[in-house]
């Protein structure tokens, strides 16, 4: 057995070197046999590797028709000069490393990018610095693609701007370890299915730092979403899994941590939501499983419509939020068991570690809210505390069946 | 007028109820910010505390103190002094001695617990909200003779500014829910010191909720320095016209 897997090994080696031997090696530079990407591109062909020196190039639009592999050393420089989308990537199996792209195109009508992947499968496109494009990496119609380890940085203003990794009817990408900043939505997913967005930075982002729609079976892990225009949006999409993520600081009018509108069979677990003006916004969403978060400091850590129905709320800590749960409707088809709420004020006589009375997360107050929102001066006076514990002992206005039956004692560790 | 002031100081603070209200506020401060391994927790009971119980107790004691000491008031105009000193030096008297037992009640927990611009705003308006009600206090003794009458004023007043006029503005918000309120609300928080306080202090507590909505024209207003120097003072304006309006009063009363 052992000798067979040698065998394997050496003949796949040998394949490999002869490919190698077959591929050419072109190198850019001053002083070099090409002094412009464009030239090396017309002589090289399929599988070949251009290795670019550093320098300033300015050479308009790029366009890598053929198999290669383009590497940067030390990071040269492409400019678009404010005119140009900088690279075009049209062939399968590209590979994009170490440069820094700056200064591309603006444009409403067509969609400049400083790179842009069309009709193309498995394209790499690595540790690149993008600053001041007007879309980052846009992707269509293009498969198994990976963007990793990119620094994304833009200028954008609310009328001008795109987005920082634009994905339009891919499938099965990768995008990881990217920071984005001050694009109109740090990534933006349509039509995306089966990928992973994991260890992002997206933050100071004009809308949202994540952007999902029509977009099934995907996961993002990990990444960092910050003081965005507001968070994290997630539309008509199904099979979403949101894990280990930090929503932090969306704050605003109407901003939120993560908006889940009109989608189904997400898994949101171990996320945390820290200095949000609502956590999550849940509109529309059925079977969705929200286990094991943070809301932390939060203005409304859940604002759960009642169009939302079949949703598990459990094993979160709710903490230091101004306002549990917010709701608009006295229908409730979602379950909140388990979670620890620290405005919880019932006892645990035979020490279980739960609860002996439900808890209800929606006080009178944050309806009141919910239908005139001046009414919010009244914060924390006398009457609204007054208002508030009547409606614990004789629930009228909030909804009766939104309760925690089983509310933890002590927070989890999460 | 400084011997007075230091005499009636002196006073108060051997009074038992002041030295009993300043035990009182420590041992609830102490307790709130023990009993909860949230520091930010124990502020919001605090809060409670500062809102309700700080004015209350300055409101009466102070109502009650002038009314006892009558003939000591009697006895210090028919000496040569100023009417005008002798009121003063009583509004100074009381005003430091009930801000001294809230700062050492609630400041000294508050400084260990939380010395944070929230505790220090908190600190600031538990204070001024001391002194602003030792003023009630004086504008409503000085204008009824009889105690009982005066010091059910005191109580109704309090009782206005903690909860009626709460009410009134829950009231109005939603008769008039179709207009614009936000602007009127900002204006209409100015005739509660209660409810100025209460605002200011929410603007750092709650800051997330308060960015949504209309709370951020709060935000805009109160968060700026403009905004904070007209809070702070038309906070300085609810001392200064009650002892004013009461000192008008005194020196023309018959006694």
């Amino acid at each position: 057995m052992k000798i067979f897997s040698v065998i394997v090994f050496f003949f796949a080696g040998c394949i490999f070197y002869a490919a190698q031997l077959n591929a050419a090696t072109l190198v850019v530079g001053k002083n070099k046999p090409f002094t412009s990407i464009k030239a090396a591109l017309q002589h090289c062909k399929s599988g070949d590797t251009i290795l670019v020196e550093t320098g300033l190039y300015k050479e308009q639009e790029i366009v890598i028709d053929k198999t290669i592999v383009l590497k940067g050393i030390q990071q040269p420089v492409l400019d678009g000069e404010n005119k140009y989308q900088i690279i075009l990537i049209k062939a399968p199996n590209v590979v994009i490393d170490n440069f820094r792209l700056q200064h591309s195109g603006k444009s409403d009508v067509n969609d400049i990018a400083a790179i842009k992947i069309f009709h193309a499968d498995n394209v790499t496109i690595s540790n690149n610095i993008i600053d001041d494009a007007y879309w980052g990496v846009l992707t269509q119609y293009s498969n198994n693609c990976i963007i990793t380890n990119n620094h994304l940085k833009a200028y954008a203003k609310e009328s001008s701007s795109g987005n920082g990794i634009h994905c339009w009817k891919c499938d099965n990408l990768r995008i990881t370890d990217n920071t984005i900043k001050g694009h109109r939505d740090g990534i933006y997913f349509e039509f995306v299915t089966n990928s992973i967005v994991q260890k992002n930075i997206s933050e100071n982002n004009l809308r949202y730092g994540l952007h999902f729609m029509f977009s099934h079976n995907d996961a993002y892990i990990s990444n960092i979403f910050k003081q965005n225009g507001s968070g994290v949006a997630v539309m008509y999409s199904h099979g979403v899994k949101m894990t280990g993520n930090s929503f932090i600081k969306n704050w605003g009018d109407g901003a939120y941590g993560l908006l889940l509108k009109e989608i189904t069979d997400g898994y949101i677990y171990h996320n945390h939501f820290t200095n949000n003006t609502i956590g999550i916004h849940a509109e529309g969403t059925t079977r969705i499983k929200v286990e094991k978060n943070v809301f932390n400091s939060n203005g409304w850590a859940m604002r759960v419509q009642a169009s939302c129905s079949d949703n598990h709320i459990l094993y979160n800590n709710f903490q230091n939020n101004t306002f549990d749960i917010a709701t608009n409707g006295s229908l409730v088809l979602n379950t909140f068991d388990h979670n620890y709420w620290d405005k919880y004020e019932g006892y645990d006589i035979n020490k279980d570690r739960i609860g002996d009375v439900p808890y209800r997360p929606v006080s009178l107050f944050s309806m009141i809210v919910e239908k005139n929102p001046s009414a919010m001066v009244l914060f924390r006076s006398f009457m609204v505390t007054l208002f508030d514990k009547t409606e614990k002992v004789l629930p009228g206005i909030t909804p009766e069946n939104l309760k925690d039956n089983f509310p933890l004692m002590k927070p989890l560790a999460l | 007028m400084k011997k007075i002031i230091k005499y009636v100081t002196a006073d108060i603070l051997r009074n038992k109820i002041v030295l009993a209200y300043t035990v009182l506020l420590l041992i609830i401060s102490f307790s709130v910010f023990a009993l909860q391994d949230d520091a930010s927790k124990g502020m919001l009971s605090l809060l409670n505390i500062t809102l309700l119980i700080v004015p209350l107790m300055s409101v009466i004691f102070s109502a009650i103190y002038i009314y006892n000491s009558a003939e000591f008031i009697e006895l210090l105009v028919s000496q040569p002094l100023k009417r005008k000193s002798i009121w003063l030096s009583l509004f100074y008297g009381l005003a430091a001695a009930l801000s001294i037992a809230y700062f050492i009640g609630a400041g000294i927990p508050i400084i260990i617990y939380q010395p944070s611009a929230t505790g220090f705003i908190m600190l600031g308006a538990g204070i001024i909200l001391s002194i602003i009600f030792v003023a009630i206090a004086l504008l409503a003794a000085v204008l009824t003779r009889d105690k009982a009458k005066g010091i059910g004023i005191t109580i109704l007043l309090w009782l206005y500014f903690a909860l009626i006029f709460d009410g009134l503005i829950l009231f109005i918000l939603f008769q008039f829910e179709d207009y614009p309120l936000d602007k009127f609300m900002v204006f209409t928080s100015a005739f509660n010191p209660v409810d100025l306080c209460r605002i200011l202090i929410l603007l750092r507590m709650d800051v997330s909720a308060l960015m949504g909505y209309t709370g951020a024209i709060f935000k805009d207003f109160f968060g700026s320095q403009t905004g904070s120097f007209v809070a702070v003072t038309v906070l300085l304006l609810w001392v200064i016209i009650p002892v004013w309006l009461s000192m008008k009063k005194f020196k023309k009363k018959d006694l």
